[in-house]
């Protein structure tokens, strides 16, 4: 094992990488879900069950 | 005359002094796990296995052309991360995503409280390769079959030392998780309320919330498929609404079966030349690092928002981003009702609880990406 302060530094992009593709994931899965919702909600089609 | 010989010969000149600190480690997390209630599916086995694997010419381990059970078990479900799969099965039977999709914004906070896995990685690279340095980070997703699944596939040889620092710290979450939250918020902020109005959830939202998931995580990150997948084929058992005995044995027969077999199994990687290594005491710090950064990030992110949302939030609630499920949101729960006993934040808590567990998937799966 050997101490290597810079590679804090030299991975950081690994950390901005990182939570910015959780971030787009997220993003796009509450998009993608809340039209899922607002289309499928219960009296708006008469379709649908609601729980 | 002659078992005194055998003893000599065989178990004698092959017992260690380290063994016996094994021994004492594999009793203290029993005791957690009886008397403190730690995490007890886990740590006992775990706790167990460690004396097992740690007595000596033990036969739990392959010697030679001698197969010992838990090397078999090892290769037949972690080595190949069948297991962690397995329980996340049950796992996602086990969710209700309910609270969550009435307010489904509430899933930034998850992803926000994931911080403390990247911040990790890169004080952990400062010690370890960058492999190893990635499964310890993952120690910050507080869920034990991701951080099984991706310290396995990274071939990290420090998988027993993970396990334990993770499953001990998601135990250790009510004492580790309040200071960081009082030290990061004022007494105003922790006295803001939310009120909690549901909103009714469709069952096609329900049932296409576990398909979205798994489709947009995988198109991002292919690694993270398996994790992703499992985790949301149980929840779409749960919430499809026709297989209501498969959900009940995914979160009962499947998860206890599982649980049985991931604990023990796991310590086949405690044997005392591998774990008692400064390397370990290490790991359970850069563990208790990313714990603290993960709670630190879903509050900073909180604020954060607040500066421009009208309807403030709570901040505590990104803490309850963390994955560990439901001990994260139960705890920012208590602490608003201790400030204020008319503040519920459970709804909003758990919500962003259940997004952390998403969250912490994908996080898995994008570590997986980065470095496979």
């Amino acid at each position: 094992m050997n101490f290597e302060p810079m590679n804090f530094i030299t991975n950081l992009p690994y950390m901005v990488k990182g939570m910015l593709g959780i971030a787009v994931v997220i993003l796009i899965i509450i998009g993608i879900t809340m039209l899922v919702d607002h289309i499928s909600r219960p009296g708006e089609t008469g379709s649908d069950e609601s729980n | 005359m002659e078992w005194i010989e055998f003893l000599y010969e065989n178990v004698a000149t092959n017992f260690d002094i380290r063994m016996l600190i094994m021994w004492v480690i594999g009793g203290i997390l029993i005791y957690l796990a009886i008397k403190k209630d730690m995490e007890p599916t886990l740590l006992l086995p775990i706790g167990f296995g460690a004396i097992l694997v740690n007595l000596p010419l033990s036969g739990v381990i392959t010697r030679g052309a001698n197969e010992g059970a838990l090397t078999v078990l090892y290769e037949a479900g972690i080595a190949n991360e069948l297991f962690p799969l397995l329980l996340f099965i049950g796992i996602g039977a086990m969710i209700d995503f309910g609270p969550l999709l009435s307010n489904p914004k509430l899933m930034i906070f998850g992803a926000a409280a994931q911080f403390g896995i990247f911040f990790t990685l890169c004080t952990a690279s400062m010690f370890f390769d960058i492999k190893d340095a990635a499964s310890i980070a993952i120690i910050g997703a507080a869920d034990g079959p991701t951080s099984i699944v991706v310290a396995q596939a990274l071939k990290s040889k420090y998988l027993g030392a993970i396990m334990v620092a993770a499953y001990s710290y998601m135990a250790l979450v009510p004492i580790i998780q309040p200071p960081v939250i009082k030290l990061l918020t004022t007494k105003k902020e922790r006295l803001i309320r939310m009120p909690y109005k549901a909103n009714e959830v469709s069952k096609t939202t329900k049932i296409l919330f576990p398909i979205i998931i798994t489709v947009v995580t995988g198109l991002i990150a292919p690694n993270s498929v398996a994790l992703v997948g499992f985790l949301m084929f149980g929840n779409l058992i749960r919430e499809c609404g026709v297989l209501n005995s498969l959900s009940e044995t995914a979160q009962h027969v499947l998860a206890n079966l599982v649980t049985i077999l991931l604990g023990i199994t796991i310590a086949s990687q405690m044997q005392y030349d591998t774990f008692l290594q400064v390397d370990t005491l290490l790991i359970l710090g850069l563990g208790l690092v990313a714990f603290i950064f993960d709670t630190a990030g879903g509050v900073l992110f909180a604020k954060f928002l607040n500066l421009f949302l009208k309807k403030k939030v709570n901040p505590m609630i990104g803490a309850a981003g963390i994955s560990a499920f439901p001990m994260s949101g139960r705890i920012v729960h208590k602490m608003g009702l201790a400030e204020d006993n008319q503040n519920f934040l459970l709804m909003h808590s758990m919500a962003v609880n259940v997004s952390g567990q998403i969250a912490s998937v994908i996080a898995g799966g994008l570590i997986l990406n980065f470095f496979m």
